[in-house]
Formats: C-alpha cells, structure tokens, sequence
C-alpha cells in the first residue's frame, strides 16, 4: 500500500514537471526531474506487475497442449530462467539459428504450448488495451536477470555472422530521408531535439540502448520489449515495417548486446 | 563537355559493377541485404519500394559515408544538376511559415496519416530560433545564420539549393534531400530559406 502511494505520488509530481515544461530550461529541469523520480520509480516500477504476471503464465499449463514453459531452454538448460537474458541472443542447436529473447519465448510457447506464430503475431506490442502474454514473459525472464552482465556467447556457431550482419543493417542507408540507424545513433553526444541519442557503435552507448529494456512506459502505461524498439526505429528512420521476431531484428538486437557485453544489466526498466 | 559525358558514364557504370560486386559477394553486407528485403512489409504509406538503395546511398553504405573524393565530387554534381531553383528567380519566402515548418517533424512514417504535408524536422537536428530551446544536435547550430553570412541573393540560392539537396554539397551528409525527393516543394523551401536569412526572422534576433 505504501509503495503505492509512492508510485503514484512519483507519476503525479513527474506529470507535473512535464506538462509544465514549455522552455528548454524547464525541459532540463523536468529532465533532471525526471531522474530524480526515475530512481524512485525503480523501486516502484510497474514493470514488476509484469514481472509477476509473466511469471505466472510461464509456470501454468496453458495453450492447445496444455503445457508449462518450464520445459522451455533459453540456453541454460530446460527450465533454467536465471541469467537467460542476458545470455541473449544466442545460438539454439534444436533450431539451428541465433534468436534473441523473445524470439525464443515465442518458440517455446508455439513448440511447446502449441500456440499458433500468426496469432501472437497479431498483436505482437502492447497498446493501451492489452499487453500480449509474450511481453509479460519477456519482462519475468528478463526480471530474473537483474543486476547480471551481459556475457553474449559470441563463439557459438553463427553468432558472429550474425553480429556481422546486425552491423551492416545499422549501417543500411535507405528510404526517402536516406536514414540508416548509425545516422542518429553513430556518434557521441547528439540529441533529437532533447532526446538524447545513444552511440550503438560504442560499449557504452550500447549498453545504453539495451539497459531498461523491456521497459515501462510512462507515455501511454505501456509495457514494451527491444524488439518493440527496434521497429519503432525503423517507423522512424522512414522504413516500412519489419516483420516481428524476423532475422533482420535478431541480428540487429544481437549487435547492440554484443556491443553491450560486460555491462551491467539493472533489469526491466521505467521509460518516459 | 564531352568529356565530362564519358566519366558521369564510366562513373555510373563503376557504380553498378561495385553493386553487382556486392550482391555476389559471401560477405554480411550482401546478406543484410537480403535479409532486409525479406524481413519488412509494406504498411502505411511506406512501401518495401524504400528498402532499394539508390546510387548514392549505395555508395555511401559500402564506403561507410567516406566515398574515394573524386567519385563523392562526380555524384555530388549529378546531384546538384537535379536541384529546380524558383523559375521566378525568387528565394526568400515567408519565416513565419518557415517557423511552423521547421518545427513539424510529420512526414513518410507509417503511422502518418496520408495527404498530410511533410515538415521540415529543422528544430530534431538543429538550433534555430534562440527562443526554441528543444532543439537537436545532429546538425550544426543555424541560430543568427542570415546575420553572419548576409542575405544576399547568393546566399539565399545557396541555402536553398542546401535545403532541396544536402548531398549536393557533402555526398553522405546526413541530412534529408528535402526538395529531391518531394518532401517540401518550392514555396516550403522559400519560406525556410526566409526563417534563415530574412533580417525579421527571429533566428536573426
């Protein structure tokens, strides 16, 4: 109850310091702002209500088998949840292929549940109305990996072909803006307008782009995944829309976490 | 003349082999490119048509946006022997509607309503008027342009012929060919190129 209280507090006075926001000094000062209850807020951060919620649907017997996921291998061996995330993307021997995180999940819930690819592909990201199960999965495997390194396997077999690739859709300028992602995200200390812009080709700026994520975000209540990133960067570079769980994103998500290798991964996250 | 017909060609021609070269070629890059024309779907107004790479963007992803210069000089002319200045020979417009365009980042996104004017997305890269204060630094700061380099009528050719075609200048910029590729046409250049250099324009307060 009283962290409750907290939380919403922490939204009200965040709200304030935002919507009050009209000049840069007070966009700074609502930026500054914002971290201070940032910190408060990972205490408090809803993403553990996903956390649970994940956890729950991955210890119950669900879909047209009526199977858990406990079965399902991140990697680790069957079952093994701890230290998964960040041990991802890696190489799967069962599939043969590199698959990020929630590629995988989705695997286990169609191979083992027997859930159908086009149906979770309906509604693969959250919107206000409904927060697809994968998501809440994601966010519990990823949870159990709080306060853990990334340590990418990168001498399994295809993984550094597909760091390789992932570096070379990054670099991929197309569209009518002629937009690659290393366009924004290629160097140091640049902003769209007071977005700060992290540097994917450096470890830290790397880190940066994977850390708090799956996050919550504030605009709109919304829990949401890399993989979700990763499309709305390619919405924005003026591309059209990659295909969910697809090669293109496996490879790009495994570049920026090779990058990110040795950091220090604080678990799901809170967003603006 | 003849002579500079015969290199565009032999430049074009290398271009197209280097490409051809890539396509064939065992390496991530050929197969980023494939990956990538698999993996998107057209939605909204963007096509999987965007995913093919013209000749300058071509270039400028292989060479990692440092092209051998005399093939960045050759291209950046072809580019610039395509910008349409104003047939009236007029470039100042009007910097209260260069304002509001500068500040639109709307535009060619999927989730853009179609029919709905592009804007400028100035103030994401750029600092302009000195009020603004959310502005981006991708590109370099504009603020009090037209006070440092004059409003004379080459300057303002210049500067439009900069907004219709970045590459015209530096081959792999990355800004946006703007008037090249139909996102603002003429009268949004004009009027940007007024929020540059018209002495009332609050970027030259």
């Amino acid at each position: 109850m009283k962290r409750t209280v907290l939380f919403c507090a922490a939204i009200i006075l965040a709200a304030i310091a935002l919507a009050t926001s009209s000049t840069a000094g007070a966009k700074d000062a609502a930026t500054a702002e914002f971290e201070k209850f940032r910190d408060v807020l990972e205490e408090d951060n809803p993403a553990e209500l996903f956390e649970m919620k994940g956890e729950e649907l991955w210890k119950t017997k669900r879909g047209p088998k009526q199977v858990s996921l406990e079965q399902c291998d991140l990697g680790l061996g069957p079952g093994v949840v701890r230290g998964a995330y960040v041990a991802m993307p890696r190489y799967f021997a069962d599939v043969g292929r590199v698959m990020d995180a929630e590629r995988r999940i989705v695997h286990c819930m169609v191979s083992l549940q027997g859930f159908k690819p086009e149906e979770i592909a309906r509604q693969p990201f959250s919107n206000a109305s409904q927060t697809p199960e994968q998501t809440a999965l994601v966010t519990y495997v990823a949870g159990q990996s709080r306060n853990m390194k990334f340590a990418i396997p990168m001498n399994q077999p295809g993984m550094r072909e597909t760091y390789e690739i992932g570096k070379a859709v990054a670099a991929y300028r197309a569209g009518p803006y002629d937009f690659s992602c290393s366009s924004c995200h290629g160097d140091d200390g640049k902003r769209i307008r007071m977005q700060e812009l992290a540097n994917i080709s450096s470890p830290e700026g790397a880190a940066k782009s994977v850390q708090g994520w799956p996050g919550y975000r504030m605009t709109g209540g919304v829990m949401l995944t890399l993989q979700w990133r990763m499309n709305d960067c390619f919405r924005q570079q003026r591309f059209p829309a990659p295909n969910y769980l697809s090669d293109t994103i496996t490879a790009l998500i495994t570049y920026l976490s090779a990058n990110a290798e040795g950091s220090l991964y604080k678990g799901p996250g809170i967003k603006r | 003349m003849e002579i500079r017909k015969a290199s565009l060609i032999c430049t074009l021609i290398c271009t197209q082999l280097s490409l051809a070269a890539a396509a064939w070629a065992d390496d991530p890059r050929a197969k980023a490119i494939s990956m990538i024309k698999a993996d998107f779907s057209a939605q909204g107004s963007a096509g999987v048509d965007r995913l093919e790479q013209d000749g300058l963007q071509a270039v400028c992803t292989r060479s990692g946006n440092k092209p051998p210069p005399a093939i960045a000089r050759r291209l950046e002319q072809d580019q610039q022997a395509g910008i349409r200045y104003p047939a009236d020979g007029k470039f100042l417009g009007d910097w209260r509607s260069g304002e509001k365009i500068a500040q639109s980042g709307s535009g060619y996104t999927w989730t853009d309503p179609p029919g709905v004017p592009a804007g400028g997305n100035c103030y994401n890269c750029h600092r302009l008027a000195p009020q603004e204060l959310s502005f981006g630094s991708l590109g370099p700061a504009l603020t009090g342009y037209g006070k440092t380099f004059g409003n004379t009528t080459e300057v303002q050719k210049y500067v439009y012929g900069k907004i219709y075609n970045a590459k015209a200048s530096h081959l792999c910029s990355i800004m946006p060919r703007f008037g090249h590729v139909g996102a603002l046409n003429e009268q949004q250049i004009k009027d940007l190129v007024a929020l540059l250099l018209d002495p009332a324009s609050p970027v030259n307060q």
